[in-house]
């Protein structure tokens, strides 16, 4: 059985002009110690998605519908006292801005302690003893002195590392990473990218990653889920998916992304565009989500929505061109 | 799915059908969505426009003329004649307090009025020259540190009694908060992009002041001139009751309570009904206050 | 062709020596020595008509101070900004001011860069009207139409306010502001860096056709390697206030010869799984600029240092033509210099 299991998650704000249906029908499943990344652009419902498996949705205006199986348990159906048990335990996260996600008046070493004394009833000097161990296996020089050190004395990267440290500190069993790099400068990104790769490896926990980034996703990544308008448009094992993109979209997505290396073809082409933009999602969308911006839209696209097909093993997509290929092949 | 489109063909996959998480509800438009949307500001509307319309059309509302003797009926209780009682000289107490709310009234909305331009102007001047800047928060740091009360007192101890040095004094309490707000926008709209772009754009400095950044100033003023408002209408109060305010001739909330302070513990009456109207419009007056901000605040807009 | 015609169009559009920004800090209330934020200190570029020059490097090494200098939104503490043969670091704002339409910008945010109470119209017609550019009304019209036309929006937009439209829409109407006063050069102070992927490539492309349709030159500012790439013809890369490499886009992106350049191209996650990765991991941060560090000031995060890096400064010395980068190895023979180790891209 699968860590976890995300069946048909429906998310849905209240609005003034509206239901916003941020996340519509997303199914997805996490296998122990692999890495999904959901990959999107924004609005696509992705960060939407990883709060609803926290269920850090607030409700009113929020409400989620489906099943989040977890462990054998439908977190959706937890009381809010069991899911805190959950959180920052089981399941932990990191955000992408690390300076709002950890207290200014705490020392970081007593942050990471506070949840090792909360879920694993650690006394107060070992939790800290034990903080400044994971600040050292994030890879932070004297993790002693840091740990008696505030955030705001930490620079960008380290203060990511100590929200790394933080969120492994209960050894979860899964690990939401949304957007954990996209506010670090290159040459820190790839100190942190490197750093999640060792500790996939050394701790083991499973590694939810939400991203706008292929590149990152190429990185790190061994499936993803790409996300368009609060669908699940395609998933595939992550080299399968940049060889054989099936969706449009994907494929328009790694079209219009440069690549480092276009200096050595003479002259700088024009990036590929996906024309248009998100339709909205406060109006139900009969048919295909994608179909406006679709270069190979037809007809049936806009009357009906594509279910996803298996492409190949392990590999789905939602659209309704895979028969035009199969006829093709054919 | 209209009929005439053609069955989708045999081996199309289609996604299934998704029920609605939250129930579709017509969007909230006209009277009963805006109640709906903001109860607490229409509520405080409405209190509001109820006592405004009481206080301009006084004569028209049951009320007798407030300065009107009837040693006859002293110190009545309520009564079907007498709504709120009489006082110690025998006046109607309904009609002091009615003609009461015109100069709470006419103090918290010139007050608001004068205190917004002023210290406006002030801050606008002082968010954007530098030098005069120095100078300027000096004089509002000193000011500030004299509560606002103290310093109403202090100025109207300079000049007799009348509604319009009340206003003043007040006004020139209230200014340096208001100028102080309105400078802190000012620096936090000077780092706005758009600011830059106006400059790169040739516009200069004066321009970009009454094009860029005084327009941006307005919400934010419009929402701390009910709260200047409700202050100033207590301050005008406690003026009065402390024999500091308007004449004790004309009837206002401060002065009717200054009156029956003797008597309060026996004839409750002589006090209650003007503290009551004076705490209800302040609350009422902070209410349309929040609502506007909500209403204003584009942050608070974007995230509904 | 006569001589000075030649000249004329050899002068370069832009030309900044030896710039220097700092600033100093709030100094403490008990008289200890003000500290001083060397934000930019000793830069010097030119940038012809109709090129596009690229300052790169990560947050804190001066590049968008670089911008806004140029812009004259600050005043330089030392050095020249000379805009088509004229000094504007040490002009007064009045006398700038007509100067100011040959410059003109892009920021980032496509939020806070459009006034949210002034329509579009108006944000359009302002740098027209400031700079005299329309010879009436209909004029005016005219060119309000011809902006909303070459940057792709419909013309019924003008008489929309800005929070009517998506971030990539109002990243074409600050374009369009820009386009307004018929500049020679815009700065691109992370123009695209906070747009989506798809609409990224949009607006890409679109700085890329104005820049051939109107021979704009362009001082792309940005920490974003690709698109750097794809879009420039010259880079300069930054460090800490400095200038460390500069070359043709060749030059810098196949045979980087400064180790920062090319653990920078090297950090660049590659979206591709298949991808070979011979990464350079740097230890640790950028240190501050209000303290940066004697000698080289990479010599603390670079693989290579050794002991005259942390004494002596290297200048910017010439490896070929266009192409001078500021590192002691250069100055080695080849057999012994590790930054000569194949092409990179």
């Amino acid at each position: 059985m699968a860590l976890l299991e995300v069946d048909t998650l429906q998310t849905h704000f209240r609005t003034p002009d509206g239901v916003n249906r941020a996340v519509d029908g997303v199914s997805f499943h996490v296998e122990r110690g692999e890495t999904l990344a959901i990959v999107g652009e924004s609005g696509c419902g992705k960060s939407v998605t990883a709060m609803s498996i926290l269920r850090l949705i607030p409700e009113p205006p929020g409400k989620s519908a489906g099943a989040i199986r977890f462990g054998g348990r439908d977190l959706l159906k937890l009381s809010e006292r069991e899911m805190r048990r959950i959180r920052g335990d089981e399941i932990s996260m990191i955000f992408q801005e690390p300076m709002t996600s950890l207290n200014p008046v705490l020392k970081v070493g007593r942050q990471i302690g506070e949840s090792l004394r909360l879920h694993q009833g650690l006394g107060r000097h070992q939790a800290e003893a034990q903080a400044v161990d994971m600040l050292k296996l994030v890879g932070i020089p004297e993790p002693k002195q840091r740990a008696g050190e505030y955030p705001h004395q930490l620079s960008g990267g380290m203060r990511q590392r100590v929200m790394i440290a933080m969120a492994l500190a209960c050894s979860p069993k899964l690990l939401i990473a949304d957007e954990p790099t996209t506010a670090l400068d290159v040459t820190i990104q790839a100190q942190i990218l490197d750093l999640m790769r060792d500790l996939k490896e050394r701790v083991g926990a499973a590694i939810l990653l939400i991203t706008h980034d292929l590149g990152v996703v190429a990185e790190v990544a061994d499936r993803v889920v790409v996300m368009y308008a609060g669908r699940k448009v395609e998933e595939a094992p992550v080299r399968r998916l940049f060889a054989k993109p099936r969706h449009p979209y994907t494929r328009g997505l790694l079209g219009a992304v440069p690549r480092l290396g276009s200096s050595l073809e003479d002259r700088a082409g024009r990036l590929a565009e996906i024309p248009g933009m998100v339709p909205s999602l406060k109006t139900r969308i009969e048919g295909c989500v994608f179909a406006g911006r679709c270069p190979e839209v037809q007809d049936v696209c806009r009357r009906h929505a594509p279910g996803l097909e298996e492409k190949a093993p392990g590999h789905v997509a939602a659209c309704h061109l895979s028969l035009r290929d199969q006829a093709a092949a054919a | 799915m209209a009929g005439t489109t053609l069955p989708p063909p045999r081996d199309l996959v289609i996604a299934d059908a998704l029920p609605d998480v939250l129930a579709p509800r017509k969007p909230m438009t006209g009277l009963v969505g805006a109640v709906r949307r903001r109860p607490t500001l229409v509520l405080g509307a409405s209190i509001l426009v109820t006592i405004v319309l009481a206080a301009v059309f006084a004569p028209w509302v049951g009320t007798v003329d407030p300065g009107t003797l009837a040693t006859a009926k002293r110190l009545k209780p309520p009564s079907a004649e007498n709504w709120f009682g009489t006082d110690m000289l025998g006046r109607d107490l309904y009609s002091r307090v009615i003609y009461g709310a015109r100069v709470s009234l006419a103090v918290g909305f010139f007050v608001a009025l004068l205190a917004s331009v002023i210290g406006l102007a002030i801050g606008l001047v002082s968010g954007t020259v530098r030098w005069i800047d120095s100078i300027v928060m000096r004089l509002i740091d000193g000011m500030m540190s004299i509560p606002p009360i103290l310093l109403a007192v202090a100025l109207m101890a300079l000049t007799r009694g009348s509604l319009q040095n009340v206003i003043v004094a007040i006004t020139l309490a209230e200014i340096p908060r208001v100028a102080r707000l309105v400078r802190g926008i000012v620096l936090s709209l000077r780092e706005q992009p758009y600011i830059d772009a106006a400059i790169a754009a040739g516009s200069p400095m004066w321009r970009i002041v009454i094009r860029h950044i005084l327009p941006n100033t307005l919400a934010p003023m419009t929402v701390q001139a009910t709260y200047i408002c409700a202050s100033a209408m207590i301050v005008e109060a406690i003026l009065s009751f402390i024999g500091a305010g308007v004449p004790p001739i004309t009837p206002s909330w401060g002065n009717i309570m200054a009156e029956g302070r003797a008597l309060w513990q026996v004839k409750p009456n002589l006090v209650f009904f003007s503290a009551a109207f004076l705490s209800i419009t302040v609350l009422a007056v902070n209410l349309v206050g929040d609502g506007l901000r909500d209403i204003l605040d584009p942050r608070m807009a974007k995230s509904l | 062709m006569n001589a000075p015609q030649k000249l004329l169009s050899s002068a370069p559009l832009l030309e900044v020596n030896d710039l220097k920004i700092h600033y100093p800090l709030a100094g403490s209330l008990f008289g200890r020595a003000r500290r001083v934020v060397y934000a930019v200190d000793g830069l010097s570029f030119r940038i012809a008509r109709g090129e596009t020059l690229s300052l790169v490097g990560e947050s804190g090494c001066g590049k968008s101070t670089v911008g806004r200098a140029v812009l004259r939104l600050l005043r330089p503490t030392a050095g020249q900004v000379v805009l088509a043969g004229r000094r504007i670091d040490d002009m007064s704002a009045g006398g700038l001011r007509p100067l100011r339409r040959q410059v003109q910008v892009i920021f980032q945010d496509p939020f806070s860069s459009l006034n949210p109470r002034i329509r579009v119209r108006d944000a359009l017609a302002e740098p027209i009207r400031n700079f005299g550019l329309a010879a009436d009304r209909a004029d005016l019209e005219r060119r309000l139409h011809r902006l909303m036309d070459r940057v792709g929006l419909p013309r019924e937009a003008l008489s929309r306010w800005p929070h009517e439209f998506s971030g990539g829409q109002r990243q074409r109407i600050g374009i369009a502001r820009a386009l307004a006063a018929e500049p020679d050069l815009i700065v691109c102070d992370e123009a695209v860096s906070a747009l989506d992927v798809s609409v990224k490539a949009q607006i890409v492309n679109l700085l890329g056709d104005l820049q051939a349709e109107l021979g704009l030159a362009l001082l792309f500012i940005s920490h974003d390697l690709a698109i750097v790439e794809h879009m420039t013809h010259r880079i300069g890369v930054m460090y800490l206030g400095k200038i460390v490499e500069t070359g043709t886009r060749r030059q810098i992106f196949v045979r980087p010869r400064h180790p920062y350049t090319q653990a920078l191209l090297s950090a660049v996650p590659v979206p591709d799984p298949e991808a070979p990765r011979r990464r350079i991991v740097l230890k640790g941060d950028v240190p501050s600029p209000i303290d940066p560090p004697k000698g080289c000031r990479f010599h603390t995060r670079c693989p290579y240092v050794f002991d005259r890096c942390r004494t002596e400064e290297p200048a910017l010395s010439e490896i070929e033509k266009g192409h001078e980068a500021a590192c002691h190895l250069n100055a080695r023979p080849a057999g012994e210099n590790p930054l000569l180790g194949g092409t990179f891209a």
